[in-house]
């Protein structure tokens, strides 16, 4: 996809919010559709604030990064996508985040579905301890009414787009905690996959493997990019810098909140940084 | 019915029949066990209302203080069965008490040892022997030969004490951090000295409530003492004799023909009730006074 | 205080022998591990006294004491069957109620509740296991069996206990008068559904919150999450705590045996008076006058002892397969 115009937002306490609309604009000039959106998040945990004031487009099949120091956010920020952070208690979001223009946090909608639609692939592998079939089988299960053939199908197709297709299809039986860990992390993934998500969020996701099954993960996402959107949370920019096609640099406030200080196409972020934090940050001057 | 395909026009409100019914399932179900909570508390608040609503009514001073009369006579009450549990429950006390501090001392100051963890394992299992074999147990060591006694009854009831005193140790010892221990030594102190001048006034109120709860374990139990104490109708202080205690007059009186005895057997279950509960709260309310003090 | 089997150490003699004989320490470590030994030497001396104690049975009767039907002692005659059904047939009755109970209060307390209630709740739960045996063996007569048990069983026996309708449904059929296994069973469902509840209550608090997370993130309910991957994860452990549970309803003696009627005939129905183990060995200790009947009273309670025993090591076997249950990760 061209990476037209570049889409630098500062949301900080004095910009003016961005509306979706603005951003929709854009897009069309751009040819970048965004799936989703965020407009002035700011995410609590009783009193204290986690996340502040992020506005932020993901761009469908696209690879968002978000980047920035441990404790800044950035998970808090991933989960506000599929609404994770619900299963907190005493948790608070303000302002609005949308999929496919729709609100996910309105009143009547079904959390249910919004996490369907919104898949997410976490830090350490965790597979159900059932069999690699039963894991990746899990999520169509839910509906029910699926025939046996129909669900074969659906677990072959699963474990093909994840890669692990042929380094399990004999030992489909087999329980899926027996895999290596970046075999697991594909499982994972192959099990998201299975429901057919439209956006994948994935949570560190090779901060757990070896050097080998993150090669092969980011290789995955590659290739995944073509049917879904991906948000990467990372905090390996080198990592982000490969395998991103846009990048967030989130960084801690002095009252410990969270904020977006720079989004902008990853080239143009890991070479000529608008923002000097953000430069001190990648070019490796604080960790 | 397949999944939705990913078709990113479709509305997030989803109002499927399948959908509805995810819906309804998760509703229904989680509503059950609430339900099911709701259950458990009514069985717990009908006893207790029950005990002592029925049982006021025969709680009077003269039942408190006076002993055994038959009911030919009438009056009377269970003093002799107050001094009589009294008298069980602490020399049970005196024998789980501190049997039961130092095996926890062994237990938390050799954890990885196979004794260790076999008597942690061995401490859960012997809190799930029924009382009545506990019971047996002591009459065929002690009483076969010399004959039902206050002292047999204690040595049950010390059994049934054991495992809860050394839990209850063994955890609050555990909270005590290592380098006090650690520091005693260093300076010098001979283990003992350390475990008794040192860990054991941190662990205090651990054994505190540990006492408070095995008192409460015990003090209803009946089956043990029906083949070690015996019961009596008369008031006796001597340990080698049969002694009354509250558990055995009031399995006794429930069983009575007598309506007068019955309403006794309430009296009784309302002290013993209160009691019990008196002692579970206190423990509770210690430890949670502890946990908040502790952060 | 210096020994004389003290080895140069230099300055200090800061060896742990030759401290701990100069300070005592050698009474304390052997008075420590004495009393933790005889924590475990008190189960084994039970299962050894009780097994001396009953030889004169042992050898009289032998194996028919589990085999035969027929409790005669005066005539001599020892067969246990109607006690091991009764003590079997009123632990089930207690398991099958208590146990769906117990699961739902264990989930809603770990799942659903808010936090500030969970103490409480939980606490108010647990009182019930505090209530003593005969307490509930009281109650049981004055209260639960006239104004619950009754109507219950009667309910049962005019709806499925006629042996023309349900010919094969021996179970609920009559002569009914309260004092029954039924009755027994119910109440056992009380005492031990404190056991089941926060075992499971515990065991579900241990699986890992990453596995409600993926299943939650994949699209479930918060039902499909419990019911799909939180019970099965802690099924070995659930599964304990019934075996834990059942292991407490085979020994309770007071309560049984005032509410089961203290009948020694075996029947096949849960509303026929009945007797357990335990009630037996309670209410004809007072009469044995020969040493045959004492003996094979306590024969019967080494019975106890032994079916105890070993559901307990199970039970706790499998509660602890469940803290150590983590995800293999190989590289």
């Amino acid at each position: 996809m061209a990476q037209s115009v570049p889409i630098a937002l500062r949301a900080s306490v004095t910009a003016p919010p961005l509306p979706v609309v603005s951003t929709t604009a854009l897009n069309a000039v751009s040819e970048l559709s965004t799936k989703m959106a965020l407009d002035r998040v700011s995410v609590c945990y009783g009193a204290f604030v986690a996340v502040a004031d992020v506005s932020l487009p993901v761009y469908t099949r696209h690879i968002t990064a978000i980047i920035g120091p441990s404790g800044c956010g950035k998970s808090t920020l991933l989960r506000a996508l599929n609404r994770m952070n619900d299963l907190i208690p005493h948790t608070r979001l303000t302002g609005h985040v949308l999929l496919d223009g729709e609100d996910i946090y309105a009143p009547q909608v079904d959390v249910v579905e919004i996490r369907r639609r919104v898949g997410m692939v976490f830090q350490r592998p965790n597979p159900f301890p059932k069999t690699i079939y039963d894991n990746v089988a899990y999520g169509p299960r839910l509906y029910g009414g699926i025939r046996k053939s129909e669900l074969d199908q659906i677990v072959e197709r699963s474990l093909r787009r994840a890669a692990l297709w042929d380094e399990v299809k004999d030992k489909l039986k087999q329980s899926g905690m027996a895999l290596s860990g970046g075999q697991q992390q594909r499982l994972c993934i192959a099990r998201a996959i299975a429901v057919e998500p439209e956006v994948i969020l994935m949570d560190e996701p090779c901060s757990a493997l070896d050097p080998v099954a993150t090669l092969k993960i980011e290789e995955l996402m590659q290739v995944l990019k073509s049917d879904y959107t991906i948000v990467i949370v990372t905090h390996n920019m080198q990592q982000a810098a490969r395998v991103s096609d846009h990048t967030a640099m989130m960084m801690m406030r002095p009252d410990r909140a969270g904020e977006v200080i720079e989004f902008d196409v990853t080239t143009k972020i890991f070479t000529r940084p608008g923002d000097k934090r953000t430069e001190d940050y990648v070019t490796g001057r604080f960790g | 019915m397949s999944i939705p395909s990913a078709d990113s026009s479709r509305r997030l409100i989803r109002s499927s029949a399948r959908e509805r019914g995810r819906r309804w399932m998760n509703i229904v179900m989680l509503g059950l066990t609430g339900l099911a909570t709701l259950l458990a508390i009514v069985p717990l608040a009908w006893i207790i209302v029950d005990v002592f609503v029925r049982g006021s009514s025969a709680l009077t001073v003269e039942f408190l203080t006076q002993t055994f009369r038959p009911t030919s006579i009438g009056g009377g009450g269970i003093w002799h069965a107050l001094v009589g549990t009294a008298i069980l429950v602490g020399v049970a006390s005196l024998f789980s008490v501190p049997v039961g501090i130092l095996a926890a001392f062994y237990v938390v100051t050799h954890p990885n040892t196979a004794l260790g963890l076999a008597v942690r394992f061995g401490t859960d299992v012997l809190s799930g022997l029924p009382s009545i074999v506990v019971g047996l147990f002591i009459y065929t060591v002690f009483v076969v030969g010399r004959g039902y006694s206050a002292l047999a009854g204690s040595l049950a009831l010390a059994i049934l004490m054991l495992p809860v005193v050394v839990r209850t140790t063994e955890e609050m010892l555990k909270l005590v951090p290592k380098s006090l221990r650690e520091a005693s030594l260093g300076l010098g102190a001979p283990e003992w000295k350390t475990s008794f001048s040192v860990l054991l006034p941190a662990a205090l109120t651990g054994v505190v409530t540990g006492l408070m709860l095995a008192v409460a374990r015990v003090a209803g139990e009946t089956a043990p003492l029906l083949f070690t104490a015996l019961g009596s109708n008369n008031l006796s202080t001597a340990l080698d004799k049969p002694i009354a205690a509250l558990p055995l007059t009031l399995f006794k009186y429930a069983v009575d023909p007598s309506k007068t005895r019955n309403a006794q057997a309430w009296a009784i279950a309302m002290i013993i009730v209160t009691l019990v509960l008196l002692l579970n709260i206190s423990a509770r309310l210690v430890a949670l006074w502890r946990s908040k003090m502790m952060h | 205080m210096v020994s004389a089997n003290q080895p140069r150490q230099g300055r200090s003699d800061s060896s742990p022998v030759a401290r701990a004989l100069q300070h005592g320490d050698v009474p304390y470590r052997a008075i420590i591990a004495l009393s933790a030994l005889s924590l475990l030497g008190l189960m084994v001396g039970v299962g050894i006294m009780l097994w001396l104690r009953s030889e004169p049975t042992r050898v009289a009767v032998g194996w028919s004491l589990i085999t035969s039907k027929e409790w005669n002692p005066v005539g001599e005659v020892f067969g246990a069957i109607p006690f091991i059904a009764g003590t079997l047939n009123t632990s089930l009755v207690a398991l099958v109620v208590a146990f769906p109970l117990g699961l739902g209060i264990a989930i809603f307390l770990s799942e659903l509740c808010p936090v500030q209630l969970r103490t409480i709740l939980g606490f108010l739960v647990e009182l019930l296991a505090a209530i003593p045996s005969v307490v509930y063996g009281a109650w049981g007569i004055f209260v639960f069996i006239p104004a619950f048990v009754q109507p219950v069983g009667n309910f049962l026996m005019n709806a499925f206990g006629n042996p023309a309708n349900f010919p094969f449904l021996p179970i609920f059929q009559g002569p009914f008068f309260g004092a029954s296994t039924l009755a027994a069973g119910l109440i056992l469902a009380v005492m031990i559904l404190p056991t089941i509840s926060a075992i499971s209550r515990d065991v579900l608090l241990a699986v890992p919150r990453a596995q409600r997370e993926a299943a939650l993130a994949l699209g479930s309910t918060e039902w499909e999450t419990i019911w799909q991957v939180v019970l099965p994860y802690g099924l070995s452990g659930i599964l304990g705590g019934i075996i834990l549970g059942l292991g407490r309803a085979l020994g309770e003696t007071m309560a049984v045996t005032m509410v089961i009627g203290n009948v020694s005939k075996l029947s096949a129905s849960l509303l026929s008076p009945g007797y357990s183990l335990a009630s037996v060995i309670a209410n004809e200790w007072g009469e044995s006058r020969t040493p045959m009947y004492a003996s094979a009273l306590l024969e019967l309670g080494l019975l106890l002892f032994i079916m105890s025993l070993l559901l307990n090591i199970v039970a706790r076997l499998l509660v602890w397969s469940v803290s150590r249950k983590t995800p293999e990760q190989r590289a």
